[in-house]
């Protein structure tokens, strides 16, 4: 594949390239991929601060995160693709672990055991796994030939299950259900046969019964429902939904103007500012902000599968695939639930909510990205 | 096929990743897809609609009660004035469980049972999104609980509205009346959109009668809330028109003069400018606090004062109809000398007693039991006036017959209305052989036209009556509907004489000379009061027996004796040459006309004496000489 871009490049730009290129690979860095985050949480800012009610301090806070994010960006990019291949199965090991621990040890708010508690610093050890999963999977399958054997499938289901169980019990259906498509993901790019998706798919329809009956928890239920029908709980559950969707449909083409959204400035919208503020976007700035906002998403997905396409390695492609696409899930989630599509899950809007978890890992994962784009090693 | 080598095949693998890729792309392409039609749906397609559903969403129309007009007195003495109050008020559609709501309030502070029936019904009556008052007259401390612990119960608002207040309490009861909180049945008859927003509504009194002025024009505003309902900016205001400030004629210092006056005593006074018809004072007593009722008076201190055997919530003065007595006697004189019956120089024997021809039945005078004998083996009009002489208008009566009686009297006022600018008030009796008939469907006695003759009997009349009667005696014949309204926002309102009795002015002359030794003369029933006097006045005394109980009062063992005792009354106008005031004053139960007639001399003072202490000064100046 490398050669195949090599021959590419015009004989006249090359010596243009090579004078730029040396120093973004010297430094491990997408730049095509850095202009379009820096691009989006520029925007993402700018959207926050009206949605947080136009708050200095919630604005700085996120900007911090931003910045520790960039860094922890740049450091996973400097990461030679050999070393995340061969440290992921420990990471795995300490990711399994912690969650082990979360179970036993483990805080948490509202009836949930989300996080650990170490000398003060608290932290969820799901986040790890977001990472290390892709990475895990990866690992497993880039040492064998691909599309992968029945026992090496089973293997990788396996590997996906435990964490995401572990998780489920937290309880964090939201969180398991990523995970698990993160690793899911590394499945189908190593090319499992459609015969096991279509089947998956099937068997996933044909458990949502049982699911529903057995599994699900009622607030769980009432999430579903809600989506279903919001008018018939107008001011309980069904209020975030009318109100998500009124901000949407008010804000019109062009939308109310920045600052100007009454839903969001009047707190008609619960969440503004973290998993709702594209309500406040579609609001203020319109179907065009919207647009605008796909673009972005859909330019970086689009780089990130061709860093996919063009990784040097199985391991490489795989990964930045699964990353690519769990970004992508995200978007789709979020955007999908605001706007009355699927129901309420605690998905925020990838690098434009506020929150700082979330930033630090996805910004991990673009390094990750970077990491493979940037990468000479591990020939397939 | 490659793929079923167990070898690595890296050309196949590039294959295979491109593939998935590719798929991918497409995959994203068309759930972005989705998500743009459901986006495209909810902002182009559906964009009216939820335009105006996040316009409904932030826009309020609030109403903007007016400012209720001020009352004052004559001499801009503030009568009845509006205090902030706050208001605890609930916006239903915010509240996600009303009843746990109102639970955890009342573990905040006290809410009546009143109070949740007045909430509950005006729950009814609500609009959308509107603020319904649960509690009123928010305390201090009430407030600060509630600011404390409002981030817990969305939909619970506190807010200050203007409220009446009554500066000088009992003072005004009878005379202003007060405002209350919209009661269901008032709710149905008032404007609902002029009330919108307005809690209290002019329940008795001047406050009831001209509602209309004082309650002003609604407005309106459209404001932009929060989801908690909090007022952020108001985009469009219409101002509300206040109600009119009106000036009374009441005068303060007057009225606080008779009730001092009257002190303890249950009774009545009423003052009247005869030259305009202005009512300058309108006490009964007992009085009670208004600014009781004007939240919601508590069951408790309603049950008091229903139960009292006082009733202060009784009108007196206009809902009390007592025989008016002697005090007719001026007017019984007058009808005398129009029915051309008598001349002042007419005399009649007087033996203490009359009895009708044919028959043995003795008519007492009152002074038989005290005397033995009557005035003067001849009485004339004068000292028939000025002694109060039974016999004397025993004759007349039977002589004038009750029904021209009844005609006569009517111009003075009697037995209708006098439809003074208040409510409940009662028309009393004056009656006649067509209203025993109708009232009682019995024929006329004889000997019943005796007793009206003094005022005794049937006749009744409320003091404002005998106030307004008196005006006509002070003013010869010229009847003006009494007036409580002086002006309307500096507008002073004409109130034209209507002439209902027309007689040569000697007639007049002779008895206002009659009134004038009730007080100015030695023999005068009311000479007492004359003492130290520095104006002249023409007055009649009264007294009138105790029939039954008074009006809806209440037995209690030990105050029988004292409950039968005569009332007393009194009537006068002053100064005699050029009267400014006339006075009408009943004391229940005060044995007779001496317990009255000081009370008229110190509202007469008050009116016409500008010395603080004149009574001690003209004593010196009589000593000194």
């Amino acid at each position: 594949m490398g050669d195949y871009v090599r021959q590419l490049q015009l004989p006249g730009e090359s010596s243009d390239f090579s004078r730029r290129q040396p120093l973004a690979l010297r430094l491990h860095l997408d730049l095509p991929l850095l202009l379009l985050l820096a691009l989006l949480t520029g925007f993402g800012l700018f959207v926050l601060y009206s949605a947080s009610g136009q708050k200095m301090p919630a604005l700085i806070r996120q900007g911090q995160y931003f910045l520790l994010a960039y860094c922890v960006m740049f450091a996973a990019a400097q990461i030679d693709l050999k070393r995340y291949q061969r440290w992921s199965p420990w990471f795995y090991l300490l990711g399994v672990l912690l969650l082990v621990g979360v179970i036993f040890f483990g805080v948490g708010a509202k009836g949930a055991q989300r996080w650990l508690s170490v000398g003060g610093f608290r932290f969820q050890p799901s986040e790890i796994l977001k990472l290390v999963m892709p990475l895990t999977v990866a690992w497993y399958l880039s040492s064998r030939a691909l599309p992968p054997r029945f026992k090496y499938v089973l293997a990788c289901l396996l590997l996906v299950a435990l964490p995401s169980v572990l998780i489920l019990l937290q309880p964090d259906l939201g969180t398991a259900l990523l995970i698990a498509a993160s690793g899911l993901f590394v499945l189908f790019m190593a090319g499992i046969g459609w015969a096991y998706i279509v089947g998956a798919f099937v068997l996933a329809c044909l458990s949502a019964w049982p699911v529903w009956m057995y599994v699900l928890k009622d607030y769980q239920k009432q999430r579903i429902l809600t989506l279903l029908n919001p008018e018939s709980d107008k001011l309980g559950a069904g209020w975030n939904i009318i109100q998500s969707k009124t901000a949407i449909g008010s804000g019109g083409w062009e939308g109310k103007g920045w600052l100007n959204g009454t839903q969001s400035q009047l707190d008609f919208l619960p969440e503004s500012h973290t998993d709702f503020i594209i309500a406040v976007l579609a609001e203020e700035f319109g179907m065009r902000g919207v647009l605008v906002l796909i673009a972005l998403y859909l330019l970086i997905v689009l780089r990130g599968f061709w860093i996919a396409v063009n990784a040097k390695s199985n391991f490489g492609c795989m990964v930045a695939g699964s990353i690519t696409l769990t970004f992508f899930v995200y978007i789709f989630v979020n955007m999908g639930m605001v706007a009355g599509l699927l129901p309420v899950v605690g998905v925020p809007l990838p690098l434009v909510s506020a929150g700082g978890t979330s930033v630090v890992t996805l910004m991990a994962g673009f390094g990750v990205l970077m990491a493979v784009a940037t990468s000479d090693s591990g020939r397939r | 096929m490659p793929q079923h080598i167990p070898l690595k095949d890296p050309g196949g693998e590039a294959r295979l990743f491109i593939t998935r890729i590719l798929f991918s792309v497409l995959l994203v392409l068309a759930l972005l897809g989705v998500i743009l039609a459901r986006y495209y749906d909810l902002q182009i397609n559906d964009y009216e609609i939820y335009r105006t559903q996040s316009d409904r969403n932030r826009v309020q129309l609030q109403p903007l009660p007016p400012k209720r007009g001020l009352i004052y007195d004559r001499n801009g003495v503030l009568l009845a004035d509006n205090r902030p109050s706050h208001i605890l008020s609930i916006v239903r559609e915010r509240v996600e469980d009303l009843d746990a709501t109102l639970a955890e309030l009342q573990t905040l502070l006290p809410i009546s049972e009143s109070d949740l029936e007045n909430f509950q019904q005006k729950l009814q009556r609500r609009r959308p999104y509107e603020a319904v008052p649960l509690r009123f007259r928010l305390t201090e401390e009430e407030r600060a609980l509630l600011a404390v612990n409002r981030h817990r119960m969305p939909g619970v608002t506190v807010d200050a509205q203007l409220v009446r207040h009554y500066p000088h309490g009992p003072l005004f009861s009878h005379a202003v009346g007060y405002v209350g909180r919209i009661n269901e049945q008032e709710a149905q008859s008032l404007d609902e959109r002029d009330y919108r927003g307005t809690f209290h509504v002019g329940k008795v009194g001047v406050e009831k009668f001209y509602e209309d002025l004082l309650h002003g024009e609604v407005g309106y505003q459209n404001v932009e809330t929060n989801a908690h309902g909090r007022v952020l900016r108001v985009l469009e205001r219409f101002d509300p028109v206040p109600g009119a400030d009106i000036t009374l004629h009441l005068d303060f210092e007057l009225q606080q003069t008779a009730l001092e006056a009257l002190g303890e005593q249950r009774g009545a006074v009423v003052a009247i400018d005869p030259w305009t018809g202005g009512v300058l004072a309108l006490v009964s007593t007992p009085g009670f606090d208004t600014n009781l009722f004007v939240n919601g008076i508590s069951s408790a201190d309603y049950q008091a004062l229903r139960n009292s055997p006082d009733v202060p919530l009784f009108n007196r003065a206009i809902q009390g109809q007592y025989p008016p007595g002697s005090t007719v006697k001026p007017m019984m004189a007058m009808a005398g000398l129009q029915a051309g019956l008598v001349t002042p120089e007419t005399t009649v024997p007087d033996p203490g007693w009359y009895s009708l021809p044919g028959d043995s039945r003795r008519y007492r005078d009152w002074i038989l039991k005290i005397r033995g004998t009557g005035h003067a083996p001849r009485v004339d009009m004068h000292m028939a006036v000025a002694e109060s002489c039974d016999v004397y208008f025993y004759d007349l009566a039977r002589r004038l017959t009750i029904d021209r009686m009844h005609e006569y009297l009517s111009g003075y006022g009697l037995g209708k209305r006098t439809q003074v600018d208040t409510t409940n008030e009662r028309p009393g009796v004056l009656p006649s052989t067509r209203w025993k008939r109708d009232a009682m469907n019995q024929p006329w006695y004889p000997g019943e036209t005796l007793s009206a003759g003094i005022g005794q009997g049937y006749m009744l009349a409320t003091p404002m009556q005998l106030a307004a009667a008196t005006s006509v005696l002070a003013t010869r014949g010229q009847w003006r509907t009494p007036r409580l309204l002086r002006s309307v926002a500096g507008q002073e309102l004409p109130n034209e004489p209507v002439e209902t009795l027309s007689a040569p002015p000697a007639y007049w002359e002779a008895v206002h000379e009659s009134m004038r030794a009730v007080v100015h003369s030695a023999r005068g029933t009311a000479r007492k009061i004359g003492e130290g006097i520095r104006y002249e006045m023409a007055s009649k005394t009264g007294t009138s027996q105790v029939i039954g109980i008074a009006q809806n009062a209440i037995y209690v063992e030990a105050d029988v004796a004292e409950r039968h005792r005569n009332h007393g009354l009194f009537i006068a106008f002053a100064p005699y040459e050029a009267p400014t005031i006339a006075v009408a004053v009943i004391v229940e139960n005060g044995g007779g006309a001496s317990a009255a007639s000081p009370i008229a001399r110190a509202v007469l003072d008050a009116w016409l004496v500008d010395d603080p202490e004149p009574v001690d000064g003209v004593a010196e100046e009589q000593t000194d000489g």
